[in-house]
């Protein structure tokens, strides 16, 4: 039992508020992505539940227990840092072992988990590494293990991958994704970028300026945006949002659901993002910027005047406060 | 060509260290080994004479004890506390720029100045310490005065002259310790302690290396404040190698003899680097 409800969750800095009244749930073995941009607070919020900083109101529960004022070493959580904050003078064996030491785990225990942690992340052979001749993928390795050796019921992940290349990127979102499986860890993972919340969350919390937007799985995000902001954060490109079709509303409409032949308005391609598969066509219709996805060759040249229109589902309505006209919550 | 211009660049330092370091170091050791001439007498070579007069001179055996515990009271208390005051400065307190300039303020005065107000401190009766000493009734002590008390006056004043300079370099280093090493450790159940010893302690040792050479040298080099606070005296309780090798050749005229105990003072701080360096420098880890 280690789900984690946070309640009410503020923190004020010299009067400013970098979370402002958050609320939400991840249940017991689940992954729960804080997604959002820089400073809409999805760090701090994971430093509270960590414990280490004070929230100024508001409850963090863990499994039931309230660990609001309570010591982060006794939470049972464990966390990957995004500088990974390992030792330096140590070594890997070190490293992934101190936070057992320091628990006065028996000896013998110690050399299984460590023994278990370095197979499940391909450490072996490098544990007598010190951290500086390691590459950044191994790092993160060491990082994960000592996470997997401290045998938390509940892991907290500060932007793990953003100081790796896009193609370790890539395989460190399965291999942490899988590990959160098979340890069954409840796991808050922070980070600004989409493609880890949709690949990886089983819910997605999404924040912006210390509130939240909208959570929920990744379909929902993407397929119902409660905000023009959920809308535009969402999704590459992001939504196109067009004035009217009355005054103080928006009209949303995805990329893909823009169609380029048939009878609609005329608009004129303004420039060509050329992606390989596809072709990000940018258009001005009416004046205002509406990008369409097209095939990869092909596609109108610049100068051009197509015809762009959308089926009537295809269409998101905001209010111009930026809330969803039918309701944001299905 | 290029060994021709390699050789022009290292001229303007290889000069000035000729003339003033090394020409200087061979010279003393030539003049270690003349006698003391005067104008009936001329100089002549008496080998290691001047060595043999040294090893029975009780004084100079009395200084390099002395020295030996100059040393040992002052380095480790000083390092202690600017590891201690740069902890303390490197948190957020408030008032905390103004902590971190009384701490440096010490580093600052000249040495002969910090003599001045010491020898207020310790001036018998009428001295800082005494006057408060007399305040709660215990009587007063001419600190510097007693041979049993000088050298231990002489000493806390170099901590407190010595320990604020060491804390800038200690400062410095705790600046570049990323804080998510205390997180994690702290998320593992680490106590400030624990923390401190397994891994903020070892991570500075490049920090305390350094300290710890300097400190070392200053220990032998540093004498200015004997020529204010007690001349060596009394009965050479608080004379150190450096102040007595320049009572010899400058009071006592007897420049062979200090140039004999200038080779001595050079070894010894010879040897003390090179042991540091040795022993030190491989169980350091350095970023």
């Amino acid at each position: 039992m280690s789900a984690i409800a946070v309640e009410g969750l503020v923190k004020r800095w010299d009067g400013h508020a970098a979370v402002d009244g958050v609320s939400f749930t991840v249940p017991d073995n689940s992954l729960t992505v804080l997604l959002g941009p820089s400073g809409c607070g999805k760090s701090t919020i994971l430093r509270l539940i960590a414990g280490l900083e004070t929230a100024s109101a508001g409850q963090v529960t863990i499994g039931g227990r309230d660990v609001t004022g309570l010591d982060p070493a006794k939470r049972g959580v464990s966390m990957v840092f995004q500088s990974y904050a390992l030792f330096p003078h140590l070594t890997v064996a070190e490293n992934i072992l101190f936070g057992l030491k320091v628990r006065r785990v028996a000896k013998a225990d110690r050399a299984r988990r460590l023994e278990t942690a370095a197979r499940m992340v391909g450490l072996d052979g490098l544990l007598d590494r010190k951290p500086a001749s390691l590459s950044g993928g191994q790092r993160q390795r060491v990082a994960l293990a000592r996470t997997i050796v401290a045998e938390q019921p509940v892991c907290l992940m500060d932007e793990p991958l953003s100081n790796l290349d896009a193609k370790l990127r890539a395989e460190m979102r399965d291999e942490i994704r899988r590990l959160q499986r098979a340890l069954g860890l409840t796991m808050v993972y922070v980070t600004h970028d989409q493609t880890e919340a949709m690949t990886m969350a089983d819910a997605v919390v999404l924040l912006n300026a210390g509130r939240i937007e909208q959570q929920g799985p990744p379909p929902m995000l993407y397929e119902r945006p409660a905000t023009a902001f959920a809308a535009r954060f969402i999704g590459q490109p992001p939504m196109n949002l067009l004035r009217g079709p009355t005054p103080g509303t928006l009209t949303g409409v995805r990329p893909e659901d823009v169609m380029l032949n048939g009878d609609g308005r005329p608009a004129r391609v303004e420039a060509l993002d050329y992606l390989g598969a596809e072709t990000l066509l940018r258009l001005s219709l009416d004046g205002e910027e509406i990008i369409a996805r097209a095939p990869g060759r092909g596609a109108p040249q610049p100068g051009e005047t197509v015809r762009v229109a959308w089926p009537a589902e295809a269409e998101h309505l905001f209010e111009d406060t930026g809330i969803r006209r039918d309701g944001g919550e299905p | 060509m290029r060994h021709v211009i390699g050789w022009l660049l290292l001229t303007p330092a290889a000069i000035l260290l000729i003339a003033f370091t090394y020409w200087p170091i061979g010279a003393t050791v030539a003049d270690s080994l003349f006698s003391r001439g005067n104008p009936i007498r001329p100089s002549r070579f008496i080998g290691l004479e001047n060595y043999a007069l040294m090893a029975d001179d009780p004084i100079f055996w009395q200084v390099l004890w002395n020295n030996a515990l100059f040393a040992l009271g002052t380095i480790p208390a000083s390092i202690a506390l600017a590891l201690m005051m740069a902890l303390m400065v490197n948190r957020a307190l408030p008032g905390r720029a103004l902590a971190r300039m009384a701490f440096f303020t010490p580093t600052i005065l000249p040495m002969i100045a910090v003599a001045n107000i010491w020898l207020f401190f310790y001036t018998p009766d009428i001295g800082l310490i005494d006057q408060i000493a007399g305040l709660i009734g215990l009587p007063g002590h001419n600190w510097l005065g007693d041979p049993d008390t000088v050298l231990g006056a002489i000493i806390v004043m170099t901590v407190w002259k010595e320990a604020g300079f060491f804390m800038i370099f200690y400062l410095a280093a705790l600046q570049t310790i990323p804080p998510e090493l205390w997180e994690a450790a702290r998320l593992e159940g680490a106590a400030r302690w624990t923390y401190f010893r397994r891994i903020l302690f070892p991570l500075l040792m490049p920090t305390t290396l350094f300290v710890l050479i300097n400190a070392i040298l200053n220990s032998f080099k540093l004498v200015d404040h004997l020529f204010i606070l007690t001349k060596g005296g009394p009965d050479n309780a608080s004379n150190l190698l450096l102040y007595y090798i320049f009572e010899t050749a400058f009071s006592f005229f007897d420049t062979t003899y200090a140039a004999t105990l200038t080779v001595v003072l050079l070894l010894v701080l010879a040897v003390l680097s090179l042991v540091q360096y040795v022993v030190l420098d491989k169980r350091i880890h350095y970023r």
